[in-house]
């Protein structure tokens, strides 16, 4: 039987809950990302999202010291992220021998097909978080704390097959997308008429995010594992982001995170466990996930920023932590109009309501005294949504090589997606 | 500007059958006097099915917020673009939202704020859609 999603429901999703009742008892001991591409071929199996999988998965394994014998679970997002590979009656690509004859494997990797292609023998759970790396993140640490399994892979393969990303030939549309689709109303114009509403309310434009994401590119050629240390090791300017085409304006291209393939993979375990393990434990404090609705047809800045002040609110609570307290912050960036609800929902380094894109003319770099989303972020990596819960485990650990930061690094928070859909987990050195 | 087709379906069928007699109609609730848009089974409110209805609005709103599409992966209307999208809320309910290219006004010259008025246009398959204009 195909392992099911974890319900939305066993995923803390509102404040109250008070702390996490697995607190510093789980742990992250493993981290391990497969090379990334643009695309794939569509012809190297070798190079499969699917394999990837499996060498991101064996990085995780050798980081933590451990073999596959000792992973008793397996929890995957495993979705990818670009376009389905086939049916060949509608992308006139068949499907190939066993084990790439159906998606898996192809376009993203379930816990089962890892288990199986890889061998782990001794995996007898395992479970799937339905958005990304970070749904899968929160499940993972649930599952461990709750016991269901004590030392587990979590994994993500993003798939991105050739061909030009998510185009849409429908002429029709039924069900929800009715109401959107005759005016191609989708995540990109919400994001981006969102950041319309942020810029009248608080007087800012457009141009004053081009810090933060020339930064966020700079962090990512600090990243060896990142997408364009390994292909594209450029160095763009205010002028190319001021220049840069207009997706959905006011969204510019240089807004928006670049569709690679590549996998990731953590360890997870018990806090006891991971203390015999090879990496200094990064310890999980809390985890938390914002599933919000909306009143009508789209979202609203008043909502997208009471999401983010909700998501904060539950990190915090839940771990215990205050905005004091926080040391590494690597919110979400595929998107960089919407990073700004998190930095000032989270109130990092002091940062309020409308400042945001104030604070991105300060000092941001990793060797500055606000170095925020260490990571580089998916607009400074390729599009995962994993890089910022990585460099999370590599700044507690002391091992972010050219972007560990200055400042003290014992605690830590990622997450993704968007405001009103998304996950996070936040991380001590300590587990106390 | 071509637009994809909505396939109505027993819950929203009323809202597409009025569209299609230039009546703009939403959902309410008798018990909370709300709107709700778009249509759910029940209130999101109080949660019943039983006091739903669809009630007649004035077709009159305000735009609140806009984008301008200049890459849509959506093909029938990538001949257009680049093109507004403008989210428009209702006179009688400000939370209600509903969506528009604005005929009739320039790309990315929208007034926002300003005031509009429904009209009703034709997908390919026939059933028409709500669509907004700038009045006065």
């Amino acid at each position: 039987m195909a392992t099911e999603y974890w319900p939305n429901s066993r995923l803390r999703t509102k404040t109250g809950l008070g702390v996490w009742e697995h607190r510093g008892k789980v742990a992250v001991a493993g981290i391990g990302f497969a090379p990334t591409m643009r695309r794939w071929d569509g012809e190297d199996l070798s190079t499969s999202v699917g394999a990837l999988t499996i060498v991101a998965a064996q990085k995780a394994l050798d980081d933590a010291g451990i073999s596959k014998g000792e992973i008793d679970g397996v929890v995957a997002c495993p979705i990818g992220m670009g376009d389905n590979w086939g049916p060949e009656s509608v992308t006139g690509r068949p499907y190939f021998a066993p084990p790439y004859d159906t998606e898996d494997g192809l376009i993203g990797t379930s816990a089962d097909w890892l288990v199986k292609n890889m061998g782990l023998w001794n995996a007898k759970s395992t479970f799937h978080g339905a958005a990304c790396f970070n749904t899968a993140m929160s499940v993972g640490a649930q599952v461990v704390g709750d016991g269901l399994a004590n030392t587990i892979l979590v994994i993500r393969g993003m798939g991105n097959p050739p061909g030009r990303y998510h185009q849409a030939p429908d002429t029709n549309y039924s069900g929800p997308r009715q109401w959107s689709a005759p005016f191609d109303w989708r995540l990109e114009p919400l994001i981006a008429y969102g950041f319309d509403q942020y810029c009248r309310k608080y007087g800012k434009t457009h141009d004053m995010v081009a810090p933060f994401v020339l930064n966020q590119r700079r962090n990512g050629l600090l990243m060896p594992e990142g997408y364009y240390a390994q292909h594209r090791p450029e160095t763009p300017t205010k002028e190319d982001y001021l220049a840069a085409r207009w997706v959905v304006k006011p969204m510019c291209i240089m807004d928006m995170d670049l569709p690679i393939q590549t996998a990731v993979a953590f360890v997870v375990t018990t806090g006891e466990r991971a203390r015999g393990m090879k990496q200094k434990p990064v310890y999980i404090l809390t985890h938390c996930s914002q599933r919000g609705v909306v009143r009508s047809t789209t979202e609203t800045l008043d909502e997208t920023e009471a999401f983010a002040a909700n998501i904060a609110g539950m990190c915090y609570e839940g771990s215990g932590l205050t905005a004091r307290e926080l040391d590494v912050f690597n919110p979400y960036d595929g998107y960089t109009l919407f990073t700004q609800y998190y930095l000032e929902a989270f109130g990092w380094h002091g940062v309020k309501r409308g400042e945001a894109l104030d604070f991105y003319a300060g000092d941001i770099r990793v060797e500055g005294p606000h170095p925020f989303s260490s990571s580089g972020g998916n607009n400074g990596n390729g599009r995962t949504r994993s890089w910022g819960q990585y460099d999370c485990i590599q700044q507690l650990r002391g091992q972010a090589g050219r972007r560990q930061v200055r400042i003290k690094a014992e605690t830590a928070i990622a997450g993704a997606f968007t405001p009103g859909t998304s996950d996070w987990t936040v991380y001590s050195t300590s587990p106390d | 500007m071509p637009k994809q087709s909505p396939i109505p379906d027993e819950l929203d069928r009323p809202f597409w059958a009025a569209c299609n007699e230039g009546r703009l109609v939403i959902q309410h609730c008798t018990r909370c006097d709300r709107l709700q848009h778009p249509p759910e089974p029940t209130c999101a409110q109080c949660g019943s099915a039983d006091n739903l209805e669809w009630r007649q609005v004035s077709g009159r709103g305000r735009i609140y917020s806009y984008a301008v599409m200049y890459d849509t992966p959506v093909t029938v209307l990538q001949a257009d673009q680049p093109f507004n999208i403008v989210v428009i809320t209702l006179e009688e309910d400000p939370g209600i939202q509903m969506l528009s290219h604005l005929p009739g006004t320039t790309v990315d010259q929208v007034p926002w704020g300003a005031s509009v008025q429904v009209e009703f246009e034709t997908t390919p398959n026939g059933q028409k859609v709500p669509e907004w204009r700038v009045v006065g």
